[in-house]
């Protein structure tokens, strides 16, 4: 039987721009507020998975060309030489800092390095969550 | 007054969750499974509302578009998975 399935490709063209927005809104978020890396990387890990439900495979690996084993060893990477440099600067093991900088069209803004171990975690929760569903999720 | 409609709403959507819980342990077929399941979400999502005006905050806001993204998702796995027996499929043709 062949099913018709316009309506939920129709639909994933916007909602997944609206559930990425949204991850990123959330992974900035997460210094004061709820929020963070980890819960950033499962909504971006949710919309690829929305992307995967209303095409298939092949589409998905046609136009996000990345090895997601790979994007997990690079997000650890990134947050252990996160937590090395607080030993550079004489202090124990993933300590940090921040401080006020004045951006253009933002104003003052409050920029901490904890935002560079969270991009680490952001990257480990999307590798790991989408190579265990292109696992355990695929039909042979 | 206004606490006290609030409060019964509260109590009268966990009363709802609660019987559409038993449907989802009961129920017949699938289908009345996952139709419960997207209503409970969606009674979540009214209770953390509800929570949000009673205690009077702006906190719970994010939880409301979470909850809703994750109760769309899964029941859209669900309705696929129920009409054509696989979740994910390798190559569509």
């Amino acid at each position: 039987m062949k099913l018709n399935d316009i309506v939920i490709q129709t639909t994933t063209k916007f909602v997944l721009f609206i559930i990425l927005a949204f991850s990123i809104f959330i992974f900035f978020n997460g210094h004061h507020h709820p929020g963070g890396g980890f819960i950033g990387g499962l909504m971006t890990s949710a919309a690829i998975t929305l992307l995967l439900l209303a095409f298939d495979f092949e589409t998905v690996k046609r136009i996000l060309p990345i090895d997601f084993k790979i994007l997990t060893a690079s997000g650890m990477l990134i947050a252990t030489l996160t937590g090395m440099g607080g030993l550079v600067f004489g202090g124990p093991f993933l300590s940090h800092t921040f401080g006020y900088v004045h951006l253009p069209f933002f104003g003052e803004v409050e920029l901490a390095t904890a935002l560079l171990f969270d991009l680490g975690v952001y990257f480990v929760v999307v590798g790991s969550a989408l190579t265990i569903i292109e696992m355990i999720g695929g039909d042979q | 007054m206004f606490a006290i409609i609030l409060n019964i709403s509260a109590v009268l959507i966990v009363l709802s969750s609660l019987i559409g819980l038993y449907r989802v342990v009961k129920g017949p077929s699938n289908p009345d499974r996952v139709i419960t399941l997207d209503m409970i979400g969606v009674n979540l999502i009214s209770l953390v509302a509800v929570i949000t005006l009673i205690l009077n905050t702006t906190a719970f806001l994010e939880v409301i578009l979470l909850l809703s993204i994750l109760s769309f998702i899964g029941t859209v796995s669900f309705s696929k998975f129920i009409t054509k027996g696989v979740v994910i499929e390798r190559k569509r043709d």
